[in-house]
Parts: structure tokens; C-alpha cells; sequence
């Protein structure tokens, strides 16, 4: 459904590299998460996506169409909703709708089906500027703009930055559903958590892809086990763990610690103790996306 | 077609909505050009004048009555000196200082012959000017009385040719008629070229052209969409300000209308070109704030609105050649005291056209470039 082939993008005429090497293939009625922090280049494979910018190298398609030479019947068959809110502020929830409906060519009426469960939310707001509604309702009407001429591609630019957790979680079971209508997503976060509720991630960072597989998969291919160490004094403890001479990697996650380690993880607690950490605590877990993506970082 | 409708609904839409965008388009060019031109008037009164007179005779007095019952001259001051004088010149209190020797009567009658003096204040260049010419010519005029008194007996007088010059299409040289027309063109060149710039690059900054842009939304599509209703807002104003110069200074066009409203199309078609081009130039509101000021200023200032472009050096109306407002004022100008027709206007009007598509093409493929 959507074909990236060896992508390449960079500003201030080659300058600052943005992207390269990208080669990426989601299927149709995916749910995709590309997953990195910010500056990774998310934004510049969406906007090359959504024909907004062209791509120095390499190739893209949507829906088997060419990004470069068939823009704009692209346009006509995905919804963008971009990063920054990107809607008319000075025109109502109603207006905004009723306006991108229409330049699609179609109705709200006609799509009613697809965003009614989120519309619901907002429609009694309907008659409120949308440069006066909350983040989360911002939110919301932009999945309904995006999604009013039903498209076969949803592309969103991190639609949960900078939105409370509850309104994050009603977004992503959301999304689940419109996967349901067959509506193939591509949608970027900074949010490792989130990475869990897509189908497949690619792990993004500086421009690269550094892994591609299922949330699970990628957790599995953790190679080492990974303990959480914990004790009073978390940050002498960061210190001691670190001069542990059979520490691999060391890393803090809220108030414990992720470590993996080069030989015998045993000793450590005793060490420890040695050290004064006379509360110290270890016990092996199970890696998160977060572990990965930094192990993957790191090698 | 129809998203085009849309387009210009959500636009007037937005326009409408914002009161105080709405108040600047229409209202206050309004105000100005109520004000401006009671303001912007070129003939000079008030001119102060300091008399030393050293005569004290019937003829001198005869001489200052004349300058002061002109009209436009106020008396200040009697000096007893010429420095004196001068120095009331210096503290701004007198513009001129005209000095009337002694013995004026007596050599006047006796030798035929008198000089004056008279010191100008030249820093106001335009005051200056006039009232050094104003004297000149009542002094000239007094001259004249008085020769006709005295040689009327004997008709030995030297032949002199007069010229008698009348003002036509103005004839009473009425500064607000031909202000009115220049001013109004003036401030239908600040929302043709400016508001439309901002418009565009407000939806650069607020990041809505990016939804824009995904949609199947024609490129030209958008462009008219931004344009129409400027278009629309340029004609409502200019058709007000018609209204105002009718009702406050009793200027009504000469000539047709039609021939108006033709020339104000054309004139707004170039003009929003130029607010489109700055647009497609600019990423933020600040930056075509910027550079829209620096055009207007110069179309202001350089236009033929207050000083005539037939009296600036060749390079500078060469320059001048190249800007719209120039060519729709001296329309304006033309149809409204003169009652002038297609066919006076044609250089004007085609200049106009060719600098509007000119303008309009280079914008577009810009806008095409940058997107």
C-alpha cells in the first residue's frame, strides 16, 4: 500500500541531511508506527508521502501511485493530518468539516459512518472556533477532516504529542477501529509506549531506519537479558552500577534501572552492598520497546 | 468551478468574521480620504511676513494693505530694522521679511525707481516658492497701478505684452480635485497589493496551506480563491470612495464610469499580482509586512500623487514608467476632471495590463517553485 525504495531527502541543498536510505513497505489495512525521537525524520518521509516534497533519490508509492508523477490523484485519496494543528482557527468545528467535505468533493452526510464515534465527541462544540477548543478536541477534529472524504491512506504526524493520557488512549482504540474500516495507517511517535498498539514499527532515528518488524519481534530480538536494579539512592546508584566491571549497559528508567551485563549478573547485589547500596534490589524483566530502541542505538 | 465557490465562501467567510481586518479595509481608507486631501492642498496661505518699513509714507502703506488684503499673507510683525527682521525669520516667527527702504516714496516719484528687499525662509521649500512668487507678483501689480496712475497723461507708454492664461478642466485650480482621485488610488493600492499578501502568508504560518495542499485543490484554483475577493473589496472601496468624494468635495467624475471600473479592474488585476509575488516571497506576515511597506512607499512617494512625475529626472520616469499606481492615477486623473475616453487612455491602460501580467506570471511560477 504505501512503497518507499532507497528514499533520500536533505535541506539547504544537500546540507542537512534529513533522510536516507529508507526502504519501507506497509501493507494494506496496516496499522504502521514509525517510532523515533524528534528530529529522526519522521515528518520528512510523511511530507514526501503526501506529495509535499520531493525526494532527492530514490522512490515512493501510495496506493500504487507514484508520489512524484501521479500527485495529485494521491491527494484525492489520503488524509493528512499534520503535526502542527493545521486547521482554519477563525472558522467553527462545523465549518472546518463542512469545508474540507466539500473540496473533496463529497459530504459530511455521505461519510457520516466513518468519523460519527469521534464526531460525537466534539459535536457540541460544533458552533466553536477551532482556535478556542482544547488540544485533544483540536485533535479530534482533525481525524474528522482528514478522514471526510474516506480515504484509502491515513497518514498522521504525530497526532498524541501534546495530549493527555486519557484523551491518547480513546486515539489509539480509535485508530484500532478505523483499521477495522480497512484504512491503511501510517502514524509517527516519540512515544515508545505507543509503539504497542501499531501492527508493525520501524524504529527511526538520524535519518535511518533502524529496525523494521512487529512490536513483539522487535522486543524478541532483545539478545541479552535485561534486570531492573533498584535501591534509595538512584543516582550514587546509576554511579556504582556503571563502575561494575561486568556491566554492558546501563540505563535509568523512572526509578529503576535497566542493565544488561557483560559476564555473571550475581555479584552485583553484593557489590553493591559493599558500596553502602544496602537496599538494593535486582530482578530480572522483560525488554521494552524502549530498551531496544536504545540497544539498537547503541550498536 | 464549484470548489472554487467553496473557496471564496470560507474566504468572505473569514474576512467578514474578523471586524477589526474589516474595519481597516473599509473604513478607515474612508477616513483618510475625508482628511487627506483638506490636508494635502498646495496652495500656500498663512505665509508670515515681517515689514521693516523705513518710509512711513502713504505709498508704502498703499503697498503693505496690498500684500495683506491678497489673502496669503498674515502680517506678524513690524520690525524697526532689517536685522530685526531677520532674526524674527530665524525664530520662526515671520517666513518672509520684507523690507521697505527710506525715501521709497520720494525716489519712487522722483527717479522712478525703487528696490525692495526681501528675505525668504527656505526651509519649507514649497512655501518659500509660492510666497517669494506670490509678493513678486503683487509687487509686480502694485508697480503696474501706479505707473498708470502717473503716465497716464502722457501716452508714452512702453509697449508690454500681457499673458492672460486660463486653468482648463480645473479652472479654479482646486487642489482637492485633484487630489481626491490620487489619494483614493493611493489607498486602493494598500489592500490590493498588502492585505492580499497578508492573507497568503497567513495561511503559510498558521500551516494551513500544508491541509491545503493535500487536498485535490488546483494550484490556480487556490490563487483565484485568494484574489476574488480582494478583487471584490477593491471595487467596494473604490466605489465608496467615489461616494465620499461626491458628498464631501463635490468631485464627480467627468467622464464615464465604465471607462473608471474598466481601468480599476485592470489596475487591481496588476496589483494583486504584486500582492501574490510578495507573498510567494515571504514565510511570515512580519516579511511581507516589510516588503509590502517598501513598495508602497516608494508608489506613494514617486506616483505623481504630489509631485509631478513629468518634472523628475529620465531615469526616475523610467522607474516610475514601471509602476501601476503611477499609470491609474494619471487615468483617475484624466476621466475624472477631464472626462477622458478609451481611446486617451489607451498607453496607460495597456502599460497597466502588460505589468499586471507580468507581475501575476512571475508570482505563479514562483508559487509553483516554493510548494
Amino acid at each position: 500500500m504505501i512503497n518507499l525504495t532507497n528514499i533520500k531527502k536533505s535541506y539547504n541543498k544537500g546540507q542537512i541531511p534529513a533522510v536516507s536510505n529508507i526502504n519501507l513497505s506497509v501493507d494494506r489495512g496496516e496499522l504502521f508506527g514509525l517510532i523515533g525521537p524528534d528530529g529522526a525524520g519522521k515528518t520528512t518521509l510523511f511530507r514526501i508521502l503526501t506529495t509535499l516534497l520531493l525526494p532527492d533519490e530514490g522512490s515512493a508509492t501510495v496506493d500504487g501511485l507514484d508520489v512524484v508523477k501521479d500527485y495529485a490523484r494521491i491527494r484525492s485519496r489520503v488524509g493528512y493530518m499534520p503535526g502542527r494543528f493545521s486547521l482554519y482557527q477563525d472558522l467553527t468545528i462545523e465549518e472546518n468539516l463542512n469545508f474540507f467535505a466539500t473540496v473533496f468533493g463529497t459530504t459530511i452526510k455521505e461519510n457520516y459512518h466513518l468519523i460519527e464515534e469521534i464526531y460525537q465527541q466534539i459535536e457540541p462544540f460544533k458552533d466553536r472556533r477551532a482556535g478556542k477548543l482544547s488540544g485533544g478536541m483540536k485533535q479530534k477534529l482533525a481525524l474528522c477532516c482528514a478522514l471526510i472524504h474516506k480515504p484509502t491512506v491515513l497518514f498522521l504526524d504525530e497526532p498524541t504529542t501534546g495530549v493527555d493520557v486519557v484523551s491518547r488512549k480513546e486515539f489509539w482504540d480509535m485508530l484500532q477501529r478505523l483499521k477495522q474500516e480497512g484504512i491503511t495507517i501510517l502514524v509517527s511517535t516519540p512515544y515508545m509506549d505507543e509503539a504497542n498498539r501499531c501492527d508493525r514499527i520501524a524504529l527511526i532515528q538520524k535519518g535511518s531506519i533502524l529496525s523494521i518488524d512487529t512490536p513483539k519481534g522487535i522486543v524478541d530480538a532483545f539478545p541479552q537479558n535485561l534486570y531492573a536494579v533498584r535501591s534509595t539512592k538512584t543516582h550514587q546508584l546509576l554511579r556504582d552500577v556503571r563502575e561494575y566491571p561486568d556491566t554492558d549497559s546501563c540505563f535509568a528508567f523512572g526509578e529503576s534501572l535497566h542493565v544488561t551485563f557483560k559476564g555473571d549478573p550475581q555479584p552485583l547485589i553484593p557489590y553493591l552492598n559493599k558500596k553502602g547500596q544496602t537496599d538494593a534490589t535486582m530482578e530480572k524483566i522483560a525488554p521494552g520497546i524502549e530498551d531496544c530502541f536504545i540497544h539498537l542505538l547503541n550498536n | 468551478m464549484k470548489t472554487l465557490i467553496f473557496l471564496l465562501e470560507k474566504e468572505f467567510r473569514q474576512i467578514l468574521r474578523n471586524r477589526q481586518i474589516l474595519m481597516t479595509l473599509l473604513i478607515a481608507p474612508l477616513i483618510q480620504l475625508i482628511l487627506l486631501p483638506l490636508a494635502a492642498d498646495y496652495s500656500v496661505k498663512n505665509i508670515s511676513l515681517a515689514v521693516v518699513d523705513n518710509d512711513h509714507s502713504p505709498f508704502s502703506q498703499r503697498l503693505i494693505n496690498k500684500i495683506t488684503a491678497s489673502g496669503h499673507f498674515r502680517l506678524t510683525g513690524y520690525a524697526t530694522s532689517y536685522p530685526e527682521a531677520l532674526k524674527m525669520v530665524e525664530q520662526d516667527k515671520a517666513d518672509i521679511a520684507l523690507q521697505i527702504p527710506i525715501h521709497f516714496e520720494r525716489d519712487l516719484v522722483r527717479e522712478n525707481n525703487k528696490q525692495l528687499y526681501i528675505a525668504i525662509n527656505a526651509i519649507e521649500g514649497t512655501k518659500a516658492n509660492l510666497g517669494g512668487a506670490y509678493l513678486a507678483s503683487i509687487i509686480r501689480n502694485y508697480n503696474d497701478d501706479i505707473r498708470l496712475r502717473w503716465q497716464s497723461a502722457t501716452p508714452s507708454t512702453p509697449p508690454q505684452i500681457e499673458a492672460v492664461s486660463s486653468n482648463w478642466y480645473n479652472p479654479l485650480l482646486n487642489f482637492k480635485l485633484y487630489m481626491v482621485p490620487a489619494i483614493l488610488v493611493v489607498l486602493i493600492t494598500a489592500i490590493a497589493a498588502m492585505q492580499s499578501a497578508f492573507n497568503i502568508v497567513q495561511e503559510k504560518e498558521s500551516g494551513t496551506i500544508e491541509q491545503i495542499n493535500v487536498t485535490p485543490i488546483k494550484k490556480h484554483i487556490f490563487i483565484l480563491g485568494k484574489m476574488i475577493p480582494f478583487l471584490v473589496l477593491g471595487i467596494i472601496l473604490f466605489t465608496l470612495g467615489l461616494l465620499v468624494g461626491w458628498l464631501f468635495y463635490g468631485v464627480v467624475p467627468v467622464g464615464s464610469l465604465l471607462v473608471l471600473y474598466a481601468s480599476l479592474i485592470v489596475y487591481l488585476f496588476a496589483m494583486l499580482g504584486l500582492g501574490l509575488l510578495l507573498a510567494t516571497y515571504s514565510a511570515t506576515q512580519q516579511q511581507s509586512m516589510s516588503l509590502a511597506f517598501f513598495f508602497i512607499n516608494i508608489f506613494n512617494m514617486m506616483s505623481g500623487v504630489f509631485t509631478a512625475v513629468d518634472s523628475m529626472p529620465g531615469w526616475a520616469q523610467t522607474i516610475v514608467s514601471t509602476f501601476p499606481p503611477s499609470h491609474f492615477i494619471k487615468i483617475m486623473r484624466m476621466v475624472v476632471l477631464k472626462g477622458s475616453g478609451f481611446s486617451d487612455i489607451a498607453w496607460p491602460l495597456t502599460a497597466m495590463a502588460l505589468i499586471g501580467l507580468f507581475l501575476n506570471t512571475w508570482a505563479v511560477l514562483n508559487y509553483r517553485k516554493t510548494s
